[in-house]
């Protein structure tokens, strides 16, 4: 079972790990712990990946209990994906912490504070692994919770209010999840992933199995920040320690976006999702969400703020392609899970290396700050085009896909609402621009440095990959058209 | 080929590294410019001799490749664009120095830059390749746009990007996945990919899309631009604005005629019979604000938006004299344009005046300059002995075989409009007195370097009235050589 393993110590490995960390004395001792953690999952993810990138599956029974009754492993081609970025975006994101934590987090909690992270990246990647729900809910609650002690530890007082009202909403998600979760099983008498999709599959009519079903989507969707459900986030990305921000904005949603997937694809039968509006509501909120986030991004005063609500907007065009549920609209979505973790990680890292050296990201305090941090400037400005979508960039292959699954539909006016989104998106990135450029610095603040090399070549390795993957799409689009494959074949 | 589009893109990065020691930067920027000039000259022969050249950078969607090809359209556009750098940056050194702009580093490297990717539209395989070029075209000209710094410069270098990545994002790439949806391919093929794919209903729609998507083509109302984006240095202005921007628009336009739609094509499905007249209208309305402007760089963009509706009309006449004259009309346009604009910068480096109505009497101090600028002025209006007469003939041919009598009123209405604004100025500069009586004592000629641009540009004009065959014979290859 030596192809299972990666599947196991993914999971385990952070898990034994963070309590280790935490007992560590403060210093660099506990970062260089994590990193080392951050690096190994990494390399595991991509030894999964290769496993599975042919279409196979792998499983693992936990406890020796074969499934449906013991908890299963069960990874394919887009669990493996998955797994990728939250590894990856952690590898890269701890590489470039260590200079903003020392400087954000105070000296004797800092191993706490890895220690945290570390959960925190457990419970996503138990989340890619798992497959079985309730495990699912677990991890996912592993995640949650050190992801709000992490936002917590955020320098102003507004991390309390953002952690707690991240708190109170995560926690309604939660529950309904549970809620959903716990009906399903009463129905069913099962938890596992491939279990239940069969048995749903001959009690698709059921009342109770269709609450169940609204209340998972719910909640998963308050997870994911599905506009209108969207208002924990802002607060939290704009407050959160750096380091933080840039790994929850990377991964955060997108593995909820990967819950929604497996729920409305592998766990419910198609004969149920095809009776409820699942498609029209994904279909309404994302084009409502894209535009509506994108415009209220551009009233914002503050680079986080703003890089927040394009999130939202484009966490719409993700639900968009989950919408037509045909396989290049899954393909669209899945690629720009990849893609999107990888641009908003570049804008959140320069942005970080920007409050670094500056002290704040409001964007009258960023005035004139590009000719100080060149290096700095032109990665906000090349992650920003993979955002808008230019082509030679990553962003433009995710674009490509949704606007071919709308015209596929003939649905004119999603594709408009698509290009509008790009357009908006270009709009609020010039603001960030005209800021750094145009505007002149106040008189009596000093020059900012350019940001130091350990931030400088993280940030640029991730802005390389956003150009990489524009270029060459091997790894993305066929990871997941075998994804799409497999979920849609699944669900038939 | 390949050496044509790395060469500039390498050179930025050496002008970047040389930033230090400006002689030697510019050195290696006049180096370049005249080493792709040869190449370009060097690839000439291939081409006439019906050599097809293909490379394959990348492959980022499937079926879908980064694909470099050359085709005599691309060859012509190629030519001009890689024959007038050298020259530009010949009268560049003169005007950055004589002006003392900041950031020249920057300048030469960004200006490079966009050359590069001028050559990745002309060498465009499919039109994915195209739009990528054509995007990073745009958004490389940006910064050179906003050179100043100033408000006036950011002004017009926000309505710059606007315009142009409004329309080819929200047309022009929607046109462009129509095609691909509809075609199942985006490759340019001579006759076109879309007859027997596509409704000949939706034509009209589709190629409506693909004329206003390319904005850089500046028909009405998608020209704001162009005037907008004269606060930029002269040599971006005369470069970019009158050579290699623009004429990657209508260069768009004109291969997506041929090879997309496929001239056949168009005239079955009509899709070019309500279109052509918004061309038209560009032409005479954009002739008409130009007499309006009394700024001198205005007056020339807004000239410059009617000459290039010139070309769309060729493209849509859809005749084989339309296209050979819309070919044509790239390469006359851009030799006369840039030499105006030469001028026109050579004026303001020499007397900082701007206005048309301040340069009367100018002419006995700057011989040259005016001198210049009045054959320059001659061959845009399409006056023998300069070149711009043979694509006006040619122009004027296709609407007479193509039936359209009112087209044909309207070039000639609008070779009057361009006599109206455009030889009073040098007249005026020889013979009227300055207005405010003052005697314009103390002021020289430009710096010998602009000077000697704009002499060779203007016989370069002189030239093509005589030996138009090189370019003649690629318009011709263009479609068919019928």
């Amino acid at each position: 079972m030596i192809e299972a393993s990666p599947s196991l110590l993914l999971v385990a490995i952070p898990l034994l790990a963070a309590p280790v960390t935490a007992l560590l004395p403060p210093g660099r001792l506990p970062w260089l712990m994590t990193l080392v953690i951050t690096w190994t999952c990494l390399a595991l993810a991509i030894w999964q990946l290769q496993v599975v990138a042919d279409g196979s599956v792998v499983s693992y029974e936990l406890g020796g209990w074969a499934p449906p009754w013991g908890i299963e492993y069960r990874v394919d081609a887009l669990n493996a994906l998955v797994a990728l970025i939250i590894a990856g975006i952690a590898a890269i994101t701890l590489t470039y912490a260590r200079r903003s934590v020392e400087r954000e987090i105070p000296r004797h909690q800092i191993p706490l504070f890895y220690a945290a992270f570390l959960l925190c990246m457990d419970g996503q990647l138990g989340i890619s692994q798992t497959g079985d729900v309730f495990n699912l809910f677990v991890f996912l609650e592993i995640s949650s919770l050190s992801s709000y002690a992490l936002i917590s530890l955020g320098q102003r007082r507004q991390a309390l209010t953002a952690a707690y009202q991240y708190l109170i909403m995560g926690t309604i998600g939660a529950t309904f999840l549970l809620i959903g979760i716990g009906l399903i099983y009463a129905e069913t008498g099962t938890l596992n992933m491939m279990d239940l999709n069969v048995r749903l599959a001959d009690l698709y009519s059921h009342r109770t199995v269709h609450t169940g079903f609204a209340f998972i989507v719910v909640g998963v969707g308050l997870k994911l920040a599905m506009f209108p459900l969207h208002l924990w986030l802002p607060n939290v990305y704009c407050y959160a320690p750096l380091a933080v921000t840039v790994f929850l904005a990377a991964t955060a949603t997108k593995v909820a976006v990967y819950i929604m997937l497996r729920m409305v694809f592998t766990v419910f039968p198609e004969s149920l999702v095809a009776l409820t509006p699942t498609g029209l509501v994904f279909l309404l909120l994302g084009a409502a969400g894209v535009l509506f986030a994108s415009v209220a991004a551009i009233y914002q005063p503050d680079a986080r703020r703003l890089l927040a609500y394009s999130s939202i907007g484009q966490i719409g065009y993700m639900l968009l392609g989950i919408s037509y549920g045909t396989a290049l609209g899954l393909t669209a979505t899945i690629v720009h899970v990849f893609n999107h973790a990888l641009m908003k990680a570049t804008l959140f890292m320069a942005i970080g290396a920007l409050i670094y050296r500056i002290g704040s990201s409001r964007l009258d305090r960023l005035a004139g700050s590009a000719r100080h941090m060149p290096w700095t400037f032109s990665a906000i400005v090349i992650a920003g085009l993979s955002l808008v979508g230019v082509p030679g960039t990553a962003g433009f292959i995710s674009k490509w896909y949704l606007l071919l699954a709308a015209l596929e539909q003939r649905d004119w006016l999603i594709a408009l609402v698509i290009l509008a989104g790009s357009l908006l998106a270009v709009a609020y990135l010039w603001r960030l621009v005209d800021a750094m450029v145009f505007q002149a610095p106040a008189a009596d603040t000093q020059p900012p440095r350019e940001a130091p090399l350990s931030m400088l070549v993280p940030i640029w390795v991730l802005v390389l990959a956003n150009v990489y993957f524009g270029l060459d799409t091997r790894l993305t689009v066929d990871t997941a058209t075998t994804a799409v494959r497999l979920l849609t074949g699944a669900g038939s | 080929m390949l050496s044509m589009l790395f060469l500039p893109l390498l050179a930025a990065v050496g002008i970047a590294l040389l930033g230090r020691w400006p002689d030697l930067r510019e050195t290696l920027s006049i180096v370049i410019a005249v080493s792709v000039a040869a190449c370009a000259i060097a690839l000439y022969p291939h081409v006439r001799a019906g050599a097809v050249v293909t490379v394959q950078l990348a492959e980022p969607l499937p079926g879908l490749p980064i694909l470099l090809s050359v085709e005599p359209l691309g060859m012509l556009f190629a030519l001009v664009a890689g024959l007038l750098w050298p020259v530009t940056t010949l009268y560049s050194i003169g005007y950055m120095r004589g002006h003392h702009d900041q950031h020249q580093t920057r300048f030469y490297a960004l200006f490079a830059v966009a050359l590069g990717c001028t050559f990745g539209v002309a060498f465009a395989g499919n039109l994915l390749t195209l739009f990528l070029w054509y995007e990073l075209l745009t958004l490389s000209t940006v910064p050179l746009v906003a050179h100043a710094g100033t408000p006036a410069a950011r002004r017009g270098a926000r309505t710059y990007l606007g315009i142009l990545l409004t329309t080819s994002i929200g047309l022009f790439l929607l046109a462009i996945l129509i095609t691909y949806s509809t075609a199942g391919t985006l490759d340019f093929r001579r006759g076109g990919i879309l007859a027997g794919q596509l409704d000949p209903a939706w034509a009209g729609l589709l190629y409506a899309l693909f004329i206003f998507g390319i904005g850089k083509a500046a028909i009405m109302p998608f020209h704001r631009w162009l005037p907008a984006a004269m606060v930029a240095p002269t040599p971006v202005s005369a470069l970019l604005h009158a050579v290699a921007v623009v004429k990657a628009g209508v260069f768009s336009v004109l291969k997506i005629t041929v090879y997309i739609f496929g001239t056949g094509f168009i005239t079955d499905s009509g899709a070019a019979d309500w279109l052509i007249w918004a061309a038209g209208a560009t032409i005479l309305l954009a002739s008409l604000v130009a007499m309006t402007r009394d700024n001198l760089k205005a007056r020339l963009a807004y000239s410059t938006i009617s000459q290039l509706s010139y070309v769309v009309l060729g493209a849509m006449l859809v005749t084989q004299p339309g296209i050979v004259g819309g070919a044509l009309q790239i390469v006359m346009h851009a030799f006369a344009k840039i030499t105006l604009f030469f001028a026109a910068g050579a004026i303001l480096v020499a007397t900082h005046k701007t206005e048309i109505s301040d340069m009367a009497g100018l002419g006995r101090a700057m011989p040259v300059t005016f001198g210049a600028f009045f054959i320059g002025s001659l061959s845009i209006i399409g006056l023998p002995p300069f070149g711009g007469m043979w694509s006006k003939w040619y122009l004027g041919m296709g609407t007479i075989q193509a039936g359209q009598w009112l087209l044909l009123a309207v070039l000639l209405f609008s070779s009057l409009l361009n006599i109206a604004y455009l030889l009073p100025i040098p007249v005026r500069a020889f013979f009227a007195a300055a207005r405010d009586g003052t005697a314009l004592t103390g002021i020289h000629e430009a710096p010998h370097s602009c000077l000697a641009a704009m002499v060779i540009t203007s016989l370069a004009c002189l030239l093509l009235f005589f030996y138009p065959d090189p370019f003649y014979q690629l318009a011709l290859d263009v479609n068919g050589g019928k």
